[in-house]
């Protein structure tokens, strides 16, 4: 029937491609300091996943992917941090054993909602709950009272702006703008070498390399296609007896928790979390990675984080000021052009032309192989 | 006025609905009784409720008073995906089919069976789920358009393929909201053919202008008139009633 197999053809070979570009061409062509940065835009694909699910395939665009983001690079981040403020590595601040940033604000004792980041499973933990419950939270009070479209987009906004200007004003018990920095070790082991980013690199592509698959799974089932349809006719999905709002709010989790994977692999790769990666501006961001790369596509979208951050990188260091110009042309040429993206523009243009070379070419040696035969008769 | 007297046999009994628009009454106090496989046709002029009266029934506006019973479960309090649960099917009058899904998925959909978040991750096609389906497809006039996508198929397609996905369902009540408009002739005939052969075995409402239409399958009809009942009875005495000649017919 029909999608009887898990990946088709064309999949699997973008698979394979990815596979062979992050495995094999980028390690071994880049220095260290270059698959760091590889490494860094790969959190954004993580996002980008996520946005693929609850965006390209739900209709639910979320401006505020930043916090899920966010969220999962604070718990990884707080866990690091405590092992970074052992007594022994704090002896000098006026409580020693807690992290500086706290000292220096006057706090004599670790926060409650610290304490359980001593622990590492906890922390893994932390990173995949804690974004989901918070997008449960905020999926339930917008999605049962049916708030939808713009209007949840705006909503989501606000959300990144509110815990941004939280994380900044709370500066004892989050490190304020500055973010956590000076992290060290993730449990006993140093994440600052260069030795470390590799191994990291590879822990981040196997990753990504399971959230592709979990995403490609959930789009197979047949929440996939009720997603889908949820994105055109809600009102036939409800009267076919769904509830439109738990499918909804399922999907909002699922990207929060991609998103959060992402984060949490951000803070091992660069080593410190800050609220500018929480904000408005940066969930804007995730979204135009997405929609260059192509919101239908997990591939795409993967593409994208890659693609538009790599442009990002080169361009900001030969033009800096022009730079923020150049991404919102990029998404404003993308949407009006291009809906679909990048993956839009390979499956409608470049995918038909090498299936048509390819079948070409087969029917040219059969018409050889019979013009050869013919003599023969 | 609140429920009177309500004897058991009675599919869906609605007493005493209002429902106000910033003070319109759409629907004023609006009582009516539909029995167990019985075929029941609502008409009126634009603009009398027929197709509020659907939407309050399955849920999509809530009524300001009155009540819906339906097998003694009060309807009004429902969402409307326990509306649908509760075995009360309906059509809309544009067609609304998924047009990024083929037909097949479109029927599965519709099939009723893991209609939770957990239950349409775990959700298997099985073969019972596609002999519904062909089943089904071929009721419809869609058998051998199964993997074409519902955007290829013409506006009575769609409309066929609508009526498919309420069947599998499998209603207790079916409620259509004019089926046929927009329809050919020779879609209109093969239609009334897939309707006759699908209101056996449950109760349907049905809201619908084309009269020759109403003739052939009405048990009863109700004739509406700003958001009120005007006359009641079978197609003949409604046809007879100078009331409805007057607001309706006469035109």
């Amino acid at each position: 029937m029909i999608n009887s197999r898990f990946f088709n053809r064309s999949e699997l070979l973008g698979f394979l491609a990815l596979a062979v570009l992050l495995l094999l061409i980028l390690p071994l062509s880049l220095d260290i300091f270059r698959l760091n940065l590889v490494a860094k835009y790969l959190t954004y694909a993580f996002v980008g996943i996520g946005l693929v699910l609850c965006w390209g395939y739900g209709g639910i665009l979320s401006l505020g992917q930043g916090v899920f983001f966010g969220l999962g690079g604070y718990c990884m981040a707080m866990y690091l941090k405590l092992e970074a403020s052992s007594v022994a590595n704090t002896k000098i601040q006026s409580t020693p054993g807690i992290p500086d940033f706290m000292d220096w604000n006057q706090l004599t004792s670790l926060p409650f909602f610290w304490k359980p980041f001593h622990s590492f499973p906890v922390t893994l933990l932390a990173i995949l709950l804690v974004p989901a419950f918070f997008a449960l939270i905020i999926g339930a009070a917008m999605f049962k009272r049916r708030v939808g479209g713009v209007y949840f987009a705006i909503i989501t906004q606000a959300i990144a702006a509110i815990l941004t200007i939280l994380i900044v004003g709370q500066q004892g018990y989050t490190g304020g703008i500055n973010g956590i920095t000076d992290l060290r070790t993730l449990h006993g082991w140093d994440i600052r070498t260069d030795h470390a980013k590799f191994i990291l690199y590879f822990v981040e592509v196997v990753l990504l390399f399971g959230c592709i698959v979990a995403a490609q799974f959930i789009r197979l089932t047949k929440l996939g296609r009720i997603l889908v349809a949820m994105r055109e006719q809600e009102d036939r999905v409800r009267f076919s007896g769904y509830s439109v709002a738990n499918f909804k709010i399922f999907a909002f989790c699922a990207a929060a928790v991609f998103a959060a994977i992402g984060g949490a692999m951000f803070t091992l790769e660069v080593g410190f979390m800050s609220p500018s990666f929480v904000g408005i501006v940066p969930s804007i961001e995730m979204v135009i990675y997405t929609a260059v790369g192509g919101r239908m596509s997990i591939f795409g979208a993967v593409w994208g984080a890659l693609l538009v951050n790599f442009a990002k990188t080169s361009l900001s260091e030969s033009f800096p000021q022009l730079w923020l110009f150049g991404l919102g042309a990029l998404f404003i040429a993308v949407v009006l052009a291009f809906p679909n993206g990048l993956s839009g523009i390979w499956a409608d243009h470049i995918q038909p032309r090498i299936d048509r070379l390819l079948s070409s070419r087969k029917s040219k040696s059969a018409a050889g192989m019979i013009a050869d035969g013919a003599p023969a008769e | 006025m609140l429920v009177g007297h309500q004897p058991k046999e009675f599919l869906l009994a609605v007493s005493g609905l209002t429902v106000s628009f910033d003070g319109f009454k759409a629907v004023n106090d609006l009582s009516f009784y539909v029995e167990e496989n019985e075929i029941r046709v609502i008409i009126g002029p634009n603009g009398a409720g027929k197709t509020t009266v659907l939407d309050l029934i399955c849920g999509k506006t809530k009524a300001t008073s009155g009540s819906i019973q339906f097998r003694g479960q009060e309807l009004t309090r429902l969402r409307e995906n326990e509306i649908v649960q509760a075995g009360v099917g309906r059509k809309f009058q544009t067609p609304s089919v998924f047009e990024d899904l083929t037909v097949f998925e479109n029927l599965e959909i519709s099939f009723p069976r893991g209609r939770t978040v957990f239950g349409s991750l775990t959700f298997q096609r099985d073969d019972t789920v596609k002999q519904r389906v062909e089943e089904v497809a071929e009721m419809i006039f869609l058998k051998d358009r199964l993997n074409t996508y519902a955007d290829q198929l013409s506006h009575g397609q769609k409309q066929w393929l609508e009526i498919g996905m309420l069947l599998i369902q499998d209603p207790d009540l079916l409620m259509l909201d004019e089926p046929v408009a927009g329809m050919s002739v020779s879609e209109r005939a093969k239609t009334a053919e897939l309707l006759n052969r699908i209101i056996k075995d449950r109760s349907v409402l049905v809201i619908e202008h084309d009269m020759k239409f109403v003739e052939d399958i009405a048990h009863k009809v109700t004739v509406l008139h700003q958001g009120q009942i005007l006359s009641e009875g079978t197609m003949e005495h409604v046809k007879n009633d100078p009331k409805v000649i007057e607001v309706y017919l006469g035109h």
